[in-house]
């Protein structure tokens, strides 16, 4: 059995999570709470060394970029529904974050997914083996299926009925696939933790 | 052999120039290869007449691209084509500079298909402000979510609404926010309780605004409880055990999880679902959907959740932009038949022009 003091501590709230399979209890409570606070503290250091200090008050205090306040007073702005009166104030530093964000992902989703994916499905048809023009006929197809899918401005109804209904079986498909290979990830995360205890903690293996 | 050096000096042929479409950080080198040489060394200095240090030894390549410049400031180079027996040198190459240019024209096809979206969106949202009806078709998980509060309501149990582990810079916890308001408008209207427990603090101010608007709208804002929207922790799995504990304790009679998910979806939905709570999800990462299916009574997939604002809402600029996002995917539908006909003749017109790889 382990000597160390930090095995044991780490066994004991592995143990103490684990128990919430059977039902709620003391000891899943005292570890939920540990965890939340340790982590709550441990994000809040991270957050200022790793953001706050060198993106804006480093700058700012140790090479005098008055710009910087800029950004200090947008976020002080956060705080401004601690007085009433001045509460509308938080909607700057909120829209200006979803504006500049939205305007950034728009171009990353159509070069990162949107277009790999339409040029991905542009697959040949001819000069290829009778295995690979059936795999390339069902990628097309459920492309193509997928989308009709999630068009909201028609009744799934005839021939787009179909189509979409197409669709939904390509993506249970997938979906079961991804399913069943999330659980074995899973299950190696549970053999670590076990492998943990028996290991490191017991030391029977 | 002081011969055969004469014969090849200065036959390495180098360029260099500003690497286009790039934000003026790189310059880039090219030569011509020559079979008598199997390296080629790169030499950089700031001045014409001073010493030029090697950047680096190169045996396979022909083009370089030095990222290590300033932008804005004079460099000179030189290369070094060192064989086994022999070894020749290029003129020096210089004054070059890197600079920014300003519009990117390897990506002018994503510039064209936002131009494209942006006039479908225009369009449809003034159609919908001038009054015209908009379709929407139904969607299963949309329409139970009055029937799922009704259900926390005749039980007299809270709601929990989970808006994912994301920041507010991400699009499903925006599209979530905007679903939290119309929940939390029926859950004030009905005076149920609704618990909003978040994992990033902006999420939580943005939830509390949602929440205390919409409180105000319906002529509820006694039924606003500030402490019901509060922040828990930012790590993923902290978070997961104090909202499973929640779910325990309060045992809410509905779950919302609607935003973005990561591994913590499967351990939120089955507490849930051990719970018997009524569940409706909605992300749009595909490798969290098939735990959500399994686990849930209804899911939002994917889209679903974007146009789920919009349906609840049935607000004009909302709706004209999914409508614009369906143009979108109906002028894609086309590029596919286009692209495989394309690929099937041997043009490779449209393969070519949404690449996207060399930008």
């Amino acid at each position: 059995m382990s000597t160390e003091i930090g095995v044991w501590i780490a066994a004991l709230l592995t143990l103490a999570i684990y128990s919430f399979l059977y039902k709620d209890n003391p000891f899943y409570k005292v570890a939920e709470n540990i965890f939340v606070g340790v982590s709550a503290g441990y994000w809040a250091v991270i957050l200022w060394f790793n953001y706050a200090w060198p993106n804006l008050f480093e700058p700012l205090i140790m090479r005098g970029s008055v710009i910087y306040l800029i950004p200090i007073i947008v976020g002080l702005m956060m705080f401004a529904p601690l007085i009433p009166r001045v509460s509308w104030l938080i909607r700057i530093p909120l829209t200006f974050t979803m504006g500049v964000a939205m305007a950034l992902v728009i171009l990353q989703r159509i070069q990162g997914e949107i277009f790999p994916q339409l040029q991905a499905t542009f697959l040949p048809l001819s000069g290829v083996s009778p295995m690979q023009l059936i795999s390339n006929l069902l990628i097309i197809f459920g492309v193509l299926s997928t989308l009709v899918y999630f068009y909201f401005s028609k009744a799934h109804r005839g021939v787009l009925g179909v189509f979409a209904k197409l669709g939904i079986w390509f993506m249970m498909v997938a979906f079961g696939a991804s399913f069943g290979y999330t659980v074995m990830a899973r299950i190696s995360l549970l053999i670590g933790r076990v492998y943990f205890l028996l290991h490191n903690w017991l030391q029977l293996i | 052999m002081l011969l055969i050096l004469l014969v090849f000096a200065n036959q390495v042929e180098l360029k260099a120039f500003d690497t286009p479409n790039d934000g003026g950080s790189s310059i880039t080198l090219e030569w011509h290869p020559d079979t008598l040489f199997n390296s080629y060394v790169i030499f950089r200095s700031v001045d014409p007449e001073g010493n030029f240090e090697q950047i680096c030894e190169l045996s396979d390549r022909t083009t370089y691209f030095d990222t290590q410049v300033v932008g804005g400031e004079d460099y000179y180079y030189r290369v070094e084509a060192r064989g086994r027996e022999s070894a020749v040198s290029s003129y020096i190459v210089g004054p070059v500079r890197a600079f920014p240019q300003i519009f990117n024209t390897s990506r002018i096809n994503i510039a064209v298909c936002i131009v494209v979206l942006f006039f479908a969106i225009i369009y449809y949202i003034t159609r919908a402000r001038r009054g015209q009806r908009l379709f929407i078709r139904k969607i299963p998980g949309i329409t139970a979510v009055e029937e799922a509060i009704g259900r926390a309501t005749e039980m007299g149990k809270p709601v929990l609404y989970v808006p994912g582990i994301m920041d507010i810079d991400e699009p499903e916890t925006i599209a979530s926010m905007s679903i939290l308001g119309r929940v939390a408008e029926k859950t004030a209207e009905y005076g149920t309780p609704l618990y909003v427990p978040t994992s990033k603090a902006m999420v939580m101010s943005m939830a509390q605004q949602v929440v205390k608007e919409a409180s105000i709208r319906v002529g509820r804002p006694d039924w606003f409880n500030i402490d019901n929207v509060r922040y828990l922790t930012d790590d993923q799995f902290g978070y997961v055990s104090a909202v499973d504990g929640i779910m325990v304790r309060e045992k809410p009679a509905t779950n919302f999880y609607l935003g973005k998910f990561y591994a913590e979806s499967l351990i939120l939905a089955e507490t849930g679902f051990s719970t018997g709570a009524i569940q409706i999800a909605g992300t749009a990462l595909p490798d969290q959907l098939p735990f959500f299916v399994a686990a849930c009574d209804y899911t939002l997939l994917g889209e679903e959740l974007y146009a789920a604002s919009a349906y609840l809402s049935q607000e004009p600029v909302q709706l004209g932009s999914l409508k614009g996002q369906d143009v979108g995917k109906l002028i894609f539908v086309i590029v596919v038949i286009l692209g495989v006909l394309d690929r099937l003749v041997g043009f490779d017109i449209l393969y070519n022009l949404f690449n996207t790889a060399q930008q």
